[in-house]
């Protein structure tokens, strides 16, 4: 399996207080045509850790460590050396498609900015790639001269992924990508984002707080709390013989559809001292 | 079988909204199209749908928060629609909401003392010092502290806020309580913790809960009955397991089959 992404003990602190660790001693890996994602509450560190491969943390927050793309160190390149794999070789999807959007460009020439700046398309050629992009993502070519209002919110969901995809990623991010969307919307998001990934054999780096969608989609599952990664393992090991105390404690505030579930908040006392002891 | 403490039948509500190129036009949308619900004292009716539904206009309607066409909200036999001013302020006591987001429905300008007391204040129940105490002891039960009181709602988190919600809801003693959403902007381990707190108080005080909610897998932990609402209907009702367990229409057999990690539990 080709590995794809490296990251080796990142840690992010806000520059003003270098002693809150954002992110603690984060390492992880991602291989082509493997889901990967990370599960944790506010605050965890998830998007964080997401926004810091793209090179899109925030100024007041540093990072340290080491994030190697293709064998290749990317915490250390300038922004045009950055712009040239961000949106081309990493593909982004963001949790609000409403936001995400300019809504005063079509959503056409939104898709073709990203094959412009990257791939250099003009003319007829871009026209097709753009028709190509919507069918893929199960959008009727015409609504490339929509604007983003006359789109429901799955539509402009699909349309995040076309961009994203445009230029063929070998990485894609999806930070809660269904997150705001209804559970029929969010069914037929997430089949279409296992097809994509399976069909380019994209590496995807999925962020969500959410086990029923871990459940669906995910190979493998980093369970982050307070900035740590406290375990990993595949979906089938963390959903079915969790081994943190933290894990299996979030597992159990997690409703079933079956109603046989006895819910369980975190005590995060006794946790503290759970894990002190081992 | 327990008697209906709140009735709507025939609940109708159109919005008129601008259409064509320039918004000269107008279309109707049905949000609410022959609604009928009852809810039994004491228990939790759900009512499930995607976004434009119509689940929370339903909502706002059975509490007379907003106009309807026609059709009628019974609260105990009494016909909410035909009250007004002092009667319908004074029903409200017994009917309250608490509301999804937690940082967009508490007054970031009021302390908790005030927030939570000013239903008492406004419905004046009860002398100074007796709602002090009534809001201290609805705070303690909710799992904040009497020092809180002095506190502003940024000073705490999105738990927290929603506990604050409740105690506001429930400082009156209310029998109905509609809940819009109540956990949906909350951790999954927060969300654990005001599900238990919701039931728990259920059992003390006796409430009856209309519950508002997208996420069926909540809505099976906290609900006795549910409804079904798809584009402003009632496409199905029945009680939770049964509903659960055999759907009968098609819509709810798709929404069923949607909640993730189905497939894989």
């Amino acid at each position: 399996m080709t590995e794809i992404l490296n990251i080796t003990n990142l840690t992010i602190t806000p520059k003003s207080a270098p002693n809150r660790l954002l992110v603690n001693n984060v390492s992880l890996t991602l291989s082509a045509g493997k889901t990967t994602c990370i599960v944790g509450e506010s605050g965890s560190g998830k998007s964080l850790t997401a926004l810091s491969i793209m090179g899109l943390l925030s100024s007041q927050l540093q990072a340290q460590g080491s994030i190697k793309f293709q064998g290749n160190e990317i915490t250390k390149l300038d922004n045009k050396a950055l712009q040239s794999i961000r949106g081309a070789k990493i593909g982004m999807i963001f949790q609000e498609p409403m936001t995400s959007l300019n809504p005063v460009l079509t959503v056409g020439y939104q898709i073709g900015e990203t094959l412009t700046a990257h791939l250099g398309l003009k003319g007829a050629a871009l026209k097709e790639k753009i028709s190509a992009l919507l069918t893929q993502v199960g959008i009727p070519v015409e609504r490339a001269n929509s604007y983003p209002d006359e789109l429901s919110g799955g539509q402009r969901q699909r349309v995040m992924i076309a961009m994203s995809i445009a230029c063929e990623p070998l990485l894609l991010i999806a930070d809660e990508p269904t997150t705001a969307l209804d559970v029929t919307v969010q069914a037929q998001i997430l089949q279409l984002l296992d097809a994509l990934k399976t069909r380019m054999n994209m590496a995807m780096l999925f962020i969500t707080h959410d086990f029923g969608v871990v459940a669906d989609i995910a190979d493998d599952v980093i369970v982050m709390f307070r900035g740590e990664i406290v375990e990993t393992g595949t979906k089938q090991q963390i959903l079915s013989k969790p081994k943190h105390p933290y894990t299996k404690a979030l597992l159990a505030c997690v409703p079933d559809a079956e109603g046989k579930k006895q819910l369980k908040p975190i005590d995060y006392a006794w946790l503290k001292e759970d894990k002190a002891a081992a | 079988m327990s008697e209906v403490i709140l009735q709507a039948s025939n609940l109708v509500k159109t919005y008129t909204q601008a259409a064509g190129r320039f918004g000269f036009a107008t279309s109707q949308i049905k949000a609410l199209d022959d609604v009928s619900i009852a809810l039994k004292a004491g228990t939790t009716l759900a009512v499930v749908g995607e976004s434009g539904s119509g689940k929370s206009t339903l909502a706002r309607c059975l509490l007379q928060l907003q106009p309807f066409d026609s059709g009628k909200v019974l609260f105990q036999g009494q016909d909410l629609a035909k009250l007004h001013g002092d009667d319908l302020r004074s029903m409200r006591k017994h009917l309250q909401m608490v509301f999804q987001d937690p940082f967009a429905s508490l007054n970031p300008r009021m302390k908790i003392g005030e927030i939570v007391g000013e239903g008492l204040l406004i419905h004046g129940l009860g002398s100074k010092a007796e709602q002090q105490e009534k809001v201290h002891r609805m705070l303690q039960r909710v799992g904040l502290e009497v020092a809180d009181t002095q506190k502003y709602p940024h000073q705490f988190s999105g738990g927290q806020r929603q506990r604050i919600g409740i105690a506001r809801a429930l400082v009156l003693e209310p029998k109905v309580v509609v809940c819009d959403e109540p956990v949906s902007a909350l951790d999954v381990s927060v969300q654990a913790q005001i599900l238990l707190l919701l039931k728990d108080l259920q059992r003390e005080m006796n409430l009856s809960y209309v519950f508002i909610s997208h996420d069926l897998r909540v809505v099976r932990h906290i609900a006795d009955e549910i409804v079904v609402m798809n584009k402003g209907k009632i496409v199905e009702h029945g009680a939770v397991a049964d509903v659960y367990n055999a759907p009968q229409q098609t819509y709810t057999q798709q929404l069923l089959s949607a909640i993730p990690g189905r497939k894989a539990a």
